[in-house]
């Protein structure tokens, strides 16, 4: 098992008062698999990640629980054994290439930068990396390119030098946070064939963040629900697809448009609002935009419990 | 179609931005050409799609048909009559018959008028309503009427999820009663579920208003569900037009074909059975378009033809216009 999540809650203290983003959710990864996790805005899905590589700011976020990386405790590492894991065994990569890039520096060099400090490479040998890996994530004539500022690529192409960076240290685990949703449909399919492409030429584990179930059916092993920080269901990909279990999931994907669909047919869209995480309800989260629900579920929340041995629900109500 | 079911006619509309240099002395040195020679119409009651990759040149159409961007050349004709020749003054009071809704519902409200206040704007302008009790009736049926309580109606766009701040918008743009709404990417910016409840709201809108919209996305599956026609834009030029039934079953022209492919299915076996057409490289910018197709430098169909001259649209039958030598 390469990443084991277990437990893992995070709150941000706040002028008016503690927000529960992330409540106690648990996960696995296996070597080369990859993982979706699937949620709305604001439903923990970042957050949960970024706990894990300890990146959120210590005064405001509280972590708990449990991230073993080939069995050592991401949360008890110190400070410089981290930094050896993140960017070189971890990389991530980010929604919005646009932001994620320094302009004042050329591509080349925040490429490289990564090279020299985790493989320790001379400044020659990293710069014969990177244009490697330039050329490995589809840009043309990598050479010329790598003295470019990023103003001078396009989204697409932005996010090519992000993956390449991310990539350049081969890392064991890719976390890639929404990196299609600022790009167009076309550039977005080229990414996701990259990643594949990518992923099965060095037998990387991939946790690939969205809010669009229809973009992760092609690439996951696995997949996870999360609504207000918990984790709803949890399945592999065929199942949860075929036979969703959870109202939430069957929402999401209802309010697909889809591409083979009928002119006319009403989507159904899952009305209202996701609770106020301070004031979490005692019951189901999802208790109010829910059709299904039952008086047990305003008074109790429902457990993460194994429908089958592929597949996870937490909901009271047996669909 | 008859000629008098058109409500928006569109012929040879140009738009270029042109490229200065010089800080003093201005010299001109060439021409974005962001829209270049497209004509199509909409008929009343219609949902006309228009589908493209950032930069295609869609969002300006839109507003070139609006005369929010004064078109280079080419006619826009609304019921017939010429927006281009119309000056500003004759223009305001067409706008109460056109609308537009944004894409980025963030950016488009401003943050230091309330709802009410943003609300009210159209309607003053235009002189809807004769007493202010009256106006106020008014805002709070169009906030029912978008699905929001009218209580919030003192309340500040930063007070709003991205879903219900683009219902405002959408409020906004019927208080003057249009019959003509340009929706510029509307859902975009927003998470699948809310995709859903903006996409039903326009059209319930359109059914009880009997609205027309000119619906602009990049996004294939979004635009096929709320479209009667879908035209499919690349780099300034129109190149296949077509009935939606007849675009996503018989699509011929190879960027369709690719933008059909690029679509994501909500189906992991399909997925992995599919052969995708992955488009490479980027869109050539619209400075110094191909000379020939434009689609060209991209396309797997190519030959020395399409290097050299531009096809035109051609009538294939039915309605179904593409422009392309290889069909």
């Amino acid at each position: 098992m390469l990443l084991d999540v277990k437990g893992l809650k995070t709150e941000f203290v706040t002028a008016d008062g503690i927000v529960n983003a992330v409540n106690g959710i648990s996960y696995s990864l296996d070597e080369g698999c990859t993982l979706g996790i699937v949620g709305e805005s604001g439903c923990g899905k970042s957050v949960s990640v970024l706990s894990i590589l300890r990146l959120l700011p210590k005064s405001i976020a509280r972590v708990s629980g449990e991230a073993l990386f080939n069995s050592r405790n991401l949360f008890t590492l110190s400070n410089s054994e981290l930094t050896e894991i993140r960017g070189n065994k971890i990389a991530m990569i980010f929604q919005d290439p646009m932001t994620c890039l320094n302009p004042v520096l050329t591509i080349g060099d925040q490429i490289s930068e990564a090279i020299e400090t985790h493989l320790n490479l001379s400044k020659t040998d990293a710069k014969i990396r990177a244009i490697e890996m330039l050329q490995m994530v589809g840009i043309p004539s990598a050479e010329k390119r790598f003295n470019d500022y990023p103003h001078k690529f396009s989204g697409g192409m932005r996010q090519r030098v992000m993956i390449a960076m991310a990539l350049s240290c081969k890392p064991s685990l890719l976390i890639a946070d929404e990196p299609t949703t600022a790009l167009d449909v076309t550039i977005q399919s080229q990414i996701v064939e990259l990643v594949k492409r990518l992923r099965d030429e060095l037998g990387m584990a991939i946790i690939w963040i969205t809010h669009d179930l229809a973009v992760i059916a092609g690439l996951a092993d696995k997949i996870v629900v999360m609504y207000a920080g918990f984790i709803v269901e949890e399945a592999d990909v065929d199942t949860l697809y075929e036979n969703p279990k959870h109202p939430y999931t069957i929402g999401l994907l209802n309010a697909l448009p889809r591409v083979d669909g009928k002119r006319g047919t009403r989507l159904t869209s899952i009305d209202g609002f996701p609770p106020d995480l301070i004031k979490l309800p005692l019951g189901c989260p999802f208790y109010k935009r829910c059709s299904y629900h039952q008086p047990q579920c305003f008074e109790e929340r429902p457990i993460l419990r194994e429908y089958s041995s592929t597949h996870k629900v937490a909901c009271w109500v047996n669909l | 179609m008859e000629s008098n079911n058109k409500l928006i006619d569109i012929k040879n509309l140009q738009v270029y931005f042109p490229i200065n240099e010089g800080i003093l002395i201005q010299r001109h040195r060439g021409d974005c050409k962001a829209v270049d020679d497209i004509s199509f119409n909409i008929s009343k009651g219609e949902t006309l799609g228009l589908v493209g990759e950032s930069g295609c040149g869609k969002s300006t159409t839109g507003r070139a048909i609006l005369q929010l961007i004064r078109p280079t050349a080419g006619h826009v004709y609304f019921k017939g009559e010429d927006l281009t020749k119309s000056n500003n003054k004759e223009l305001r009071k067409k706008r109460r018959e056109m609308q537009i809704v944004f894409q980025d519902p963030y950016a488009s409200l401003n943050p230091r008028a309330s709802i009410g206040e943003i609300l009210s704007e159209p309607i003053e302008v235009h002189k809807i309503c004769k007493s202010k009790s009256e106006k106020n009736e008014y805002i709070k049926e169009l906030m029912s009427m978008v699905g929001l309580a009218p209580g919030f109606i003192a309340r500040y766009p930063h007070e709003f999820s991205g879903g219900q701040r683009q219902r405002i918008v959408i409020a906004r743009a019927l208080a003057v009663k249009p019959e003509f709404i340009v929706c510029d990417e509307p859902v975009s910016a927003l998470d699948v579920s809310i995709q859903a409840q903006i996409i039903n709201l326009l059209c319930d809108l359109q059914s009880k208003f009997f609205l027309t919209y000119l619906f602009i996305a990049h996004d294939l599956s979004v635009v096929r569900h709320m479209s009667n026609r879908i035209a499919v834009m690349y780099l300034g030029k129109l190149v296949e037009i077509a009935d939606d039934e007849e675009l996503y079953h018989h699509a011929q022209h190879p960027y369709s074909l690719a933008l059909l492919s690029s679509v994501p299915l909500a189906n992991p076996k399909e997925e992995k059975l599919r052969k995708r057409i992955v488009l490479e490289g980027d869109v050539p910018s619209p400075t110094n378009p191909p000379i020939g197709c434009r689609f060209s430098t991209r396309c797997w169909r190519v030959t020395d033809i399409c290097r050299e001259v531009s096809p035109e649209l051609k009538d294939i039958g039915g309605g179904h216009f593409v422009a392309c030598y290889h069909l």
